[in-house]
């Protein structure tokens, strides 16, 4: 010690060495904190920014903008228009038509692509586009025989190609885009025929196959999700608050009690396919209930958001002073009725917040539902409930899955979109909650 | 359909009871509700209760041993009007309906709070019994062992689990080697440094990478950080030209668990006694120093319960993995090689069509058990620590 006083400075107004290394060691821990917090921020901005600038093109479609003559002698040869018999031109018929109608528009507006066939300008047409066409005319059998204006989806590299996706460059080594076509799309862009508009196919349309990525829409998973998180709601709210409020208001201490505890707070740290083991096994292979179905995964679903309600629950139950329960319980209420009519009422903006919380966190999960067969290709909206919830449906964040699943560069761009809408949903939810909490939470 | 109809008709029977409880409670009362020991519509509740239970719990006994005739369905409706009828010669006006009422409503509590058993039960059940079902057709030894994992749906499939494990905990330790610092000097930084503005910023922001599904984390793995790491850092290096390996999958769960480290770790530092930064503080040492050799003992025992839980979230982590750490089962020590892990051959394993007679699938519950046993271990040991922890300041 006594060789460090020598060195030590003799006022206090002087730093020493010693002292300057400590409030460096200090200077360099503090950066440390601060670079941490700087790396979590910069990861949420990364991945934020990664998914949006991949994800918004999915709002906008290319759509082409073409007359078409609905040639009575292609469509309907009979001529009375009868339904029955125009259900039998498969979309093949109608392919043709529009394929002639767009060859005849390009014509028309005087463009000339040298070496372009008639096959190449016909494939800038989405496949689902005869489809568009049909069900039109289908729903309105008198528009057989007339010159009708329509908007139909264009092929999905045309779309990659307007989005900035697909290049020259990369049309040459892809067999499914000739440089014809895409000085095609340039010149119809030009005169109007071609244009990227708003695309809400994309939250209202189904799934789609694995060549038409430019028809592939949200909507089944869309409404899979919200019959799930129904389901979950109507379960799980109420299972759990009145679990919570047996083992915060009644339960004795005893070996029950203390199993139910271990039992709530392990639950919640479970990893999450373990819940889907157990639907697969319990709902499907031994309830014989629908694979694919928002019932099955709404029960998963309920199950694992149970714990997070039970815990929120009784955080709220906790915060309400014992003062309410004894005035309740001096004026002769029974301890039930203190409960219900006292501590339940001034608990419930704390349950509700917890209660979005746990839906919030069904929706986004995904693993469970991929065993419960949710990742089934689904084309058709389940029914109305509550028959609908048996039917097969998707879910918004196995959707996602799904296409990253496919081979097609577009479903990425897809995926990314669809993930935007999981997150807006997210956003939507926990701003309730978080204004939930701001306006009803009391502090006693 | 049979069953939604006597629903319908029990359901018209208990809104009859209602009513007939409270019409005769006020009749024995002389018109009265004051001469009643509790109020009316407790006798109204005692009646449907008494009225419905039993007859629910015949239908349900029916329909599970699939014993619903009309003979079945008669019985049914003659055992709620009888249940109807006994329930209202019991009414007196010194009936104490209340407590009826509320054992019924507490019976309803205490079943509520056992969903969180039967959901254990459950879990453990039912990959027990297929895993049972597993061993039988494939050697113990042979599973838990072998370091080949080959399954082949011809037959002939080789089981092995360690190249799964090493996967699932190589990826984990990637994973906890990002997050824990970075999340624990975020916490210091914001319980001891910040101040109320910059973390009124700062915390939800952090916050919000909890919320995020991690689907969403998947697919940046497979879209953003995936091809960095391989154009930037495996391909220069030699190291692998894989975009899925377990240093990307490894990273973006550590981004995951960033908030899960912090915020738990936040609460930890938060409760030690404020005495004992005082005390080390009014000795003359910095703020640091406080931290380092005061502060983090203190809480040491919270934090590994936080790191444990951390970890046990990693190990069962299914779509990062699925998504950013590809499906080869390999024992390798390069990080920027794609391996899988436990939960990855699970949903592979369970998707599709699959013959749950053939050990291919059957191996699924297995490693499920597997999977749940080891998070179990982890979290009981996590939970007991931090508890303790409490304790220890309370």
């Amino acid at each position: 010690m006594s060789d460090q006083a020598a060195a030590r400075p003799t006022s206090l107004l002087n730093r020493g060495d010693h002292t300057a290394r400590r409030h460096a060691a200090e200077a360099r821990f503090r950066a440390c904190g601060l670079g941490a917090i700087l790396i979590g921020l910069a990861a949420l901005a990364m991945l934020l920014t990664s998914v949006l600038g991949s994800g918004l093109g999915a709002f906008r479609q290319t759509y082409i903008h073409l007359p078409i003559h609905l040639d009575a002698a292609a469509l309907d040869k009979s001529g009375d228009r009868d339904p029955e018999v125009l259900k039998k031109v498969t979309t093949i018929g109608y392919r043709k038509v529009i394929d002639a109608a767009l060859v005849e528009a390009v014509a028309q507006a005087g463009i000339v692509i040298p070496g372009l066939t008639e096959d190449d300008s016909a494939g800038i047409i989405s496949r689902e586009a005869p489809a568009q066409v049909r069900d039109m005319a289908l729903s309105d059998p008198d528009l057989i025989g007339e010159t009708i204006q329509v908007r139909i989806l264009a092929d999905g590299r045309i779309d990659g190609y307007l989005k900035g996706r697909v290049s020259a460059e990369s049309a040459a080594r892809d067999s499914n885009v000739s440089l014809a076509q895409l000085q095609l799309a340039d010149a119809m862009v030009e005169r109007g025929l071609l244009s990227l508009d708003f695309n809400a196919a994309f939250l209202t349309a189904p799934d789609a196959s694995d060549q038409r990525p430019e028809a592939a829409g949200l909507g089944v998973a869309i409404l899979g999700s919200a019959y799930m998180m129904l389901i979950v709601l109507a379960l799980a709210l109420p299972i759990g608050v009145a679990a919570s409020i047996y083992l915060e208001e009644f339960a004795p201490k005893n070996r029950l009690t203390d199993l139910i505890e271990v039992n709530v707070a392990n639950l919640a740290a479970v990893p999450s396919i373990v819940f889907g083991i157990l639907g697969l096994a319990i709902f499907i292979n031994f309830a014989g209930l629908p694979q694919s179905a928002p019932v099955v995964g709404g029960l998963v679903l309920t199950l694992m958001t149970l714990p997070t309600i039970i815990i929120a629950t009784r955080a709220s139950l906790k915060a309400v002073p014992p003062s309410i329960r004894e005035a309740a319980l001096g004026l002769g209420a029974s301890r039930m009725q203190a409960v219900f009519h006292h501590v339940l009422p001034l608990a419930a903006p704390g349950i509700l917040t917890g209660a979005i919380l746990g839906l919030a966190q069904a929706l986004g999960e995904t693993a469970p539902l991929l065993l419960i067969g949710m990742v089934a290709f689904v084309r058709e909206y389940p029914g109305a409930p509550p028959e609908g919830f048996f039917d097969p449906a998707s879910a918004l964040p196995v959707q996602i899955f799904n296409w990253t699943q496919r081979a097609d560069p577009a479903f990425v761009e897809r995926a990314s979109g669809a993930i935007i809408v999981l997150l807006a949903f997210l956003l939507v939810m926990n701003a309730a909650a978080i204004l939930l909490r701001r306006r009803f939470e009391r502090r006693w | 359909m049979t069953a939604t109809w006597i629903l319908l008709i029990l359901l018209i029977i208990a809104a009859a009871s209602f009513f007939l409880g409270r019409a005769r409670a006020i009749a024995c009362a002389g018109g009265d509700s004051r001469a009643l020991h509790s109020l009316p519509g407790h006798y109204s509740w005692a009646t449907v209760l008494v009225t419905l239970l039993p007859a629910l719990l015949l239908l349900a006994l029916l329909e599970i041993s699939a014993a619903l005739t009309p003979a079945g369905t008669l019985a049914v409706v003659i055992l709620a009007l009888a249940a109807l009828a006994w329930s209202l010669r019991r009414i007196t006006p010194v009936f104490r309906a209340r407590a009826t009422v509320e054992r019924g409503v507490l019976a309803l509590l205490i079943l509520a709070a056992c969903v969180a058993i039967a959901t254990t039960a459950g879990i453990v059940l039912s990959m027990l019994f297929e895993t049972l079902n597993f061993f039988v057709q494939y050697d113990w030894r042979e599973f838990f062992l072998s370091a080949t994992w080959a399954p082949r749906f011809q037959g002939g499939s080789e089981l092995g689990f360690l190249p799964l494990l090493w996967g699932t905990l190589y990826i984990s330790l990637i994973a906890l080697i990002f997050a824990v610092p970075v999340g624990l000097f975020a916490a210091i930084y914001m319980a001891e440094y910040a101040g109320r503005r910059i973390r009124a910023v700062v915390k939800p922001g952090i916050e919000i990478l909890a919320g995020i599904p991690t689907i969403v984390y998947g697919l940046f793995a497979l879209i953003t950080v995936g091809p960095l790491l391989r154009d930037y850092f495996a391909q220069p290096l030699g190291l692998g030209a894989s975009g899925s390996s377990v240093m990307t999958a490894g990273l973006v769960m550590g981004i995951m668990l960033i908030p899960f480290v912090s915020s738990l770790s936040d609460d930890i530092i938060a409760q030690v006694p404020q005495s004992l930064r005082d005390g080390s503080l009014g000795l003359g040492a910095t703020r640091s120093e406080t931290i380092r050799q005061v502060i983090l003992p203190a809480a040491l025992p919270g934090i590994v319960g936080a790191v444990l839980l951390a970890a046990s979230r990693a190990i069962g982590e299914t779509m990062i993995v699925v998504l950013g750490a590809g499906a080869a089962a390999k024992l390798s020590l390069n990080p920027f090689e794609a391996m899988t892990t436990i939960t990855v051959k699970i949903v592979s394993q369970l998707t599709g069509d699959s013959d749950f007679a053939a050990p291919e699938t059957l191996v699924a519950f297995a490693l499920g058990l597997t999977l749940f046993a080891i998070t179990l271990c982890l979290n009981v040991l996590a939970l007991a620590i931090v508890r303790k922890y409490r304790e220890q300041y309370e």
